[in-house]
């Protein structure tokens, strides 16, 4: 024998609480299971509420005229048998509760901050992202007053050459559109130099092992090296990568590396290789190769132009020791190798002669500073002292 | 070879008839006297009694049979007169045809076809006139399609009746007349996809059944405008083909919807908010949309005609989309 | 007359476990158990009882949301409409349905349907398809005589009429349309009258007596079996609780509810067995214990069943199509 609770029924979907009007039983009375023990008001009415187990009334724990919610104890009665492990509040025993969708909060689209309020269409507004246009120098064309997609591309053209282009003369096009950014570079941007020596025995001899295992036409300049390296140590300095838009940083949507690549009759592009950081040595090969190719045929799309989110100079093989670099906006890096050299490279009080690179880092201050340019620079050397790693 | 839409679904009865024992037609007049927009004509004689059923005025309990028989074997294909009557069968529709599949855990399938006029324009008023296409595109459970042109009422027939889940095809009272080429081999057609019948890069028009025709008047008017639209016909209305709205409109970054129902929770606004929510980003104007006038059809013509989409209409508001207007 | 004890049991069984069955469900809707509305059959059972014994196991059935009885009968098992009502994944419906929506392809058994004579035009068309295939089947259609003031159940009987399908149009006359008593809905109370303006053979009979119904349900298929068109039965029956669970009753007098449970159909036929002797001593306690036994198995089937996973949410909306 044990005690059992009766409880306050669920008599409905929509059924919350009842009140007790009227006992029929008395402590000490014998009930029998589906005896009317009760009546409940309801707001449908007054209920007759059976009980449901075979017993002797021990308790009654509410009065007539209390209000109780369902599954609340009215009366307690000694029966045999263990009493029911499940309480009848409906509360239990109910299905999982549905998890709350994932909140998710990303920053994929980052909205660039505007002095005022104007209209443009979102198509508009996301075209001027891509084309890195600051859509508030812009005036709409429209009789509605709301800049669209046409008067952005208008912009991005009139900023990448101050002339209207003459048709087939794209390389002076580009050399214009080249002297005002840098011009606007030196203006706008707080440059900070940073440099240092990065030792390249290692990595020279893993390339020439390497590339004595291909064929001629696949053969790895060091460059993809230099990238590759210059792209995984941008994950750990992510203020390098990406660009000044309406006075804030916008990060890059991924590591876009420009190559600066010298056209004929002179002048630099550096258009993009994308996502650096995720493709193979060879595979950067092929796509430097490529970009060099196209650069010279002049069959770039100015998109390629814009997409770059770090801009990469190596010109070793001119002869220079160190690059100072222009920032190309609206970047927030460039980095620099010089000639890959002999030098003497003491270590351990001793002097030896070394195959090694001056690495360079001109940063805009506004983004990042010089300690993490350092950082950055010296997980550019660590990289390249394990090419393997590289690949 | 040169027919009407009127024949080509008629024949895709008979083609279904032919082919499939297990398909019957029935409903008010399908039989003795020729269907009432004569789709049916000189099928009863062809058949038999058996296989075309006149049927009493009881829509409620010839579309619940209909659905019953689904459920026993059968391939039925329901000819409610019009939308306007369906009414009266909603129940069935709704509670046991899209339903029955859900309730009982996915035991039993109806494959049942649901023929329907729909649409205004003939002066029959307020009662004869409705476009509710959008009400049953409301409903999980069953499909809903529009054929506007004479290789779909030719094709989709077939195609319905092999879908195991129920479908409903809204025929627009007035297109049985209208007139074209189809090729004599003409046969079954998707009923999943919305179909590009005219490339253009400004604009998309998006419109399904009766308003396809002037939506593609429309598009001529623009082009001697200098306004290049792309019309789709939407084909299905439930499940939409979101992949071929989503990339005309993500190529020409304005759209236009022309949709003979009211406009107030019309199919054209869940269109719009499915753009919305799909290419936001893509859109250099806002959404427009044209429907019928909040107005319970009017008998006149006059009035009739200013309650219901025009090509007017379609161009005064393509235009505007062009403008960038809100 | 004669009847062999088997068949007296297994009549008696079958009601049995009805009110047991349907006892326990009360017990665990007040425990919060099973949710949503519960109609109860208690004081219908012989109708079930009865008329399930004419039917094969080749014709379909349709009924309303009182089916409980109606499904345990056909042959749905206890702990799959149990688990079915806790709205549990091993329910006949996959939990998806719910106490009104019984539904089981293996027996036939076409729901469990909510809407006031919804099911008679469903049965209507099925009828019809047994006709057009030619299957000697028939279709059965339980209903309660609040259909009658429905539109639907005006056309059903007309079109079933009309082209002689092979429907059983079954109608359980309880006296109350949820609180509304019939003579204050139909203008005319006289079912059989209204089944017989459509031309169909129609017959009234005592609801609470399961042999009076067995041999009328019998009669009524043969004459459907044998092509001649459907037919219509009145069963004269109440219920002794509610309509469903949250019901104050207040439409009706307990003297009245008092009244007709002397009639109860279970009571009356154990008398008229143990009289004829086709009862033997301790029959219906070892029923009783039997039921008891299936009962309690039934609620442990669903006790422990499991709940479909949440993101099966959208399945069977459709139908599931192989990739093309």
């Amino acid at each position: 024998m044990a005690r059992h609770e009766f409880r306050m029924p669920s008599l409905g979907a929509d059924m919350e609480a009842g009140t007790l009007v009227a006992w029929n039983i008395k402590p000490g009375d014998t009930v029998k299971r589906g005896q009317v023990v009760a009546v409940v008001e309801t707001q449908k009415g007054a209920i007759d509420v059976e009980i449901w187990q075979d017993g002797t009334v021990e308790k009654l724990v509410v009065e007539p005229g209390e209000k109780v919610p369902v599954g609340a104890v009215l009366a307690t009665l000694i029966a045999e048998g263990e009493p029911a492990a499940a309480p009848a509040a409906p509360a239990s025993e109910q299905p999982p509760a549905v998890a709350a969708p994932q909140r998710a909060v990303t920053a994929s689209r980052p909205a660039p901050i505007f002095a005022g309020r104007f209209k443009i269409s979102p198509a508009a507004r996301k075209l001027a992202q891509e084309l890195a246009v600051d859509v508030t120098t812009l005036t709409p064309s429209g009789a509605e007053g709301v800049i669209s997609r046409a008067d952005v591309e208008r912009a991005a053209q009139a900023a990448q050459a101050g002339v209207p282009p003459k048709p087939g003369d794209w390389q002076s096009q580009m050399r214009k559109a080249i002297a005002a950014a840098m011009a606007k570079s030196k203006r706008e941007i707080p440059h900070y130099y940073l440099g240092t020596e990065v030792e390249m025995t290692r990595a020279l001899a893993w390339l020439e092992r390497e590339n004595a295992q291909r064929p001629v036409a696949e053969r790895m300049l060091y460059a993809v090296l230099l990238i590759k390296a210059v792209a995984l140590a941008l994950k750990e300095a992510p203020e390098l990568n990406g660009f000044w838009i309406n006075g804030a940083f916008q990060p890059g949507p991924g590591i876009h590396i420009g190559m600066a690549v010298a056209m004929r009759g002179g002048g630099l592009v550096a258009p993009a290789i994308h996502d650096a950081d995720k493709k193979s040595l060879p595979q950067l090969m092929v796509d430097l190769r490529d970009l060099i190719t196209r650069v010279r045929g002049g069959r770039l799309k100015s998109s390629e132009m814009a997409d770059p989110t770090i801009t990469l100079t190596s010109l070793g093989e001119l002869g220079v020791e160190a690059v100072y670099g222009v920032i190309y906006p609206p970047q927030v890096a460039l980095i620099g190798f010089g000639k890959i050299s002999e030098r003497a490279w003491a270590e351990s009080g001793v002097v030896a002669c070394r195959r090694a690179v001056t690495a360079t880092l001109a940063g805009d201050h506004r983004a990042s500073d010089g300690h993490r340019g350092a950082q950055f620079l010296a997980a550019v050397n660590r990289l390249l002292q394990e090419p393997e790693k590289l690949q | 070879m040169k027919t009407t839409y009127r024949e080509a679904m008629r024949a895709a009865l008979r083609e279904a008839l032919q082919r499939d024992p297990r398909v019957f037609l029935m409903g008010e007049d399908v039989g003795r006297y020729g269907g009432s927009y004569a789709v049916s004509m000189g099928l009863l004689a062809e058949f038999g009694e058996e296989r075309i059923r006149d049927t009493p005025l009881s829509e409620s309990a010839f579309v619940g049979a209909g659905i019953g028989a689904a459920l026993a074997g059968m391939r039925p294909i329901v000819e409610v007169m019009t939308v306007n009557f369906s009414l009266l069968a909603l129940d069935q529709i709704l509670n046991n045809a899209a339903t029955i599949r859900h309730m009982s855990g996915g035991q039993f399938s109806i494959p049942l076809v649901i023929r329907m006029a729909t649409g205004g324009g003939r002066q029959l008023a307020a009662q004869h006139s409705h476009s509710l296409e959008g009400w049953y595109a409301h409903i999980p459970g069953i499909r809903v399609v529009a054929p506007a042109t004479l290789a779909d009422a030719r094709g989709m027939l077939w195609t319905a009746l092999a879908d195991p889940d129920p479908v409903i095809i809204f025929e627009h009272a007035l297109l049985y007349n209208l007139e074209g080429e189809l090729a004599a081999d003409a046969g079954a057609v998707d009923i999943d996809k919305a179909a590009v019948c005219r490339a253009g890069g400004d604009l998309t028009l998006i419109t399904y059944g009766g308003s396809l025709g002037k939506t593609l008047q429309a598009a001529e008017e623009l082009a001697r405008a200098g306004i290049d639209a792309e019309v789709i016909d939407l084909r299905t209305l439930r499940p939409l083909d979101d992949a071929t709205i989503i990339a005309s409109v993500s190529k020409t970054h304005r759209a236009l919807i022309v949709d003979e129902g009211w406009k107030s929770g019309s199919l054209a606004a869940e269109i719009m908010a499915r753009i919305v929510e799909q290419a936001f980003y893509e859109l250099d104007a806002p959404l427009a949309r044209v429907c019928s006038a909040e107005v319970p059809i009017p008998y006149p013509k006059h009035l009739e005609d200013a309650a219901l989409p025009q090509v007017a209409n379609i161009l005064v508001a393509a235009e505007g989309v062009m403008r960038g207007k809100a | 007359m004669t009847m062999d004890p088997r068949l007296a049991r297994k009549l008696l069984f079958e009601m049995v476990r009805i009110r047991r069955f349907e006892e326990k469900a009360a017990e665990l809707y007040s425990a919060g158990k099973i949710r949503g509305f519960l109609h109860l059959y208690i004081g219908e059972e012989a109708i079930a009882a009865g008329a399930m014994q004419a039917l094969r196991p080749e014709d379909a059935v349709f009924a309303t949301y009182r089916e409980h009885g109606h499904a345990l009968v056909r042959g749905i098992s206890a702990g799959a409409v149990m688990a079915e009502m806790y709205g549990k994944a091993e329910g006949c419906s996959r939990g998806r349905g719910g106490s009104m929506h019984l539904f089981d392809a293996a027996t036939r058994f076409y729901g469990g349907n909510a809407i006031v004579a919804g099911a008679l035009p469903l049965a209507v068309g099925c009828a019809l398809a047994q006709k057009m295939q030619r299957r000697s089947e028939l279709t059965a259609c339980f209903f309660g005589e609040g259909a009658v003031a429905e539109g639907e159940f005006h056309e059903s009987l007309n079109l079933a009429e009309l082209w002689k399908v092979p429907a059983l149009f079954l109608c359980e006359n309880n006296l109350y349309a949820m609180g509304t008593a019939l003579e204050r809905s139909e203008a005319d109370t006289d079912l059989v009258e209204k089944a017989g303006s459509y031309n169909v053979p129609a017959k009234s009979v005592d609801g609470m007596d399961v042999i009076a119904v067995m041999h009328a349900v019998q009669e009524a298929a043969d004459l459907v079996r044998a092509g001649n068109g459907p037919c219509f039965l009145e069963f004269r029956t109440y219920r002794f609780r509610a309509h469903s669970m949250f019901d104050a009753e207040l439409y009706r007098s307990k003297a009245e509810v008092e009244r007709w449970k002397q009639h109860c159909p279970i009571a009356a036929f154990v008398a008229r067995a143990t009289h004829e002797g086709w009862l033997a001593a301790g029959e219906l306690e070892a029923i009783e214990a039997q039921v008891a036994l299936e009962v309690g198995q039934a609620v442990a089937f669903a006790e422990a069943g499991t709940w479909e996973p949440v993101d099966h949410l959208t399945r069977d909306v459709y139908t599931e199509r192989a990739p093309s």
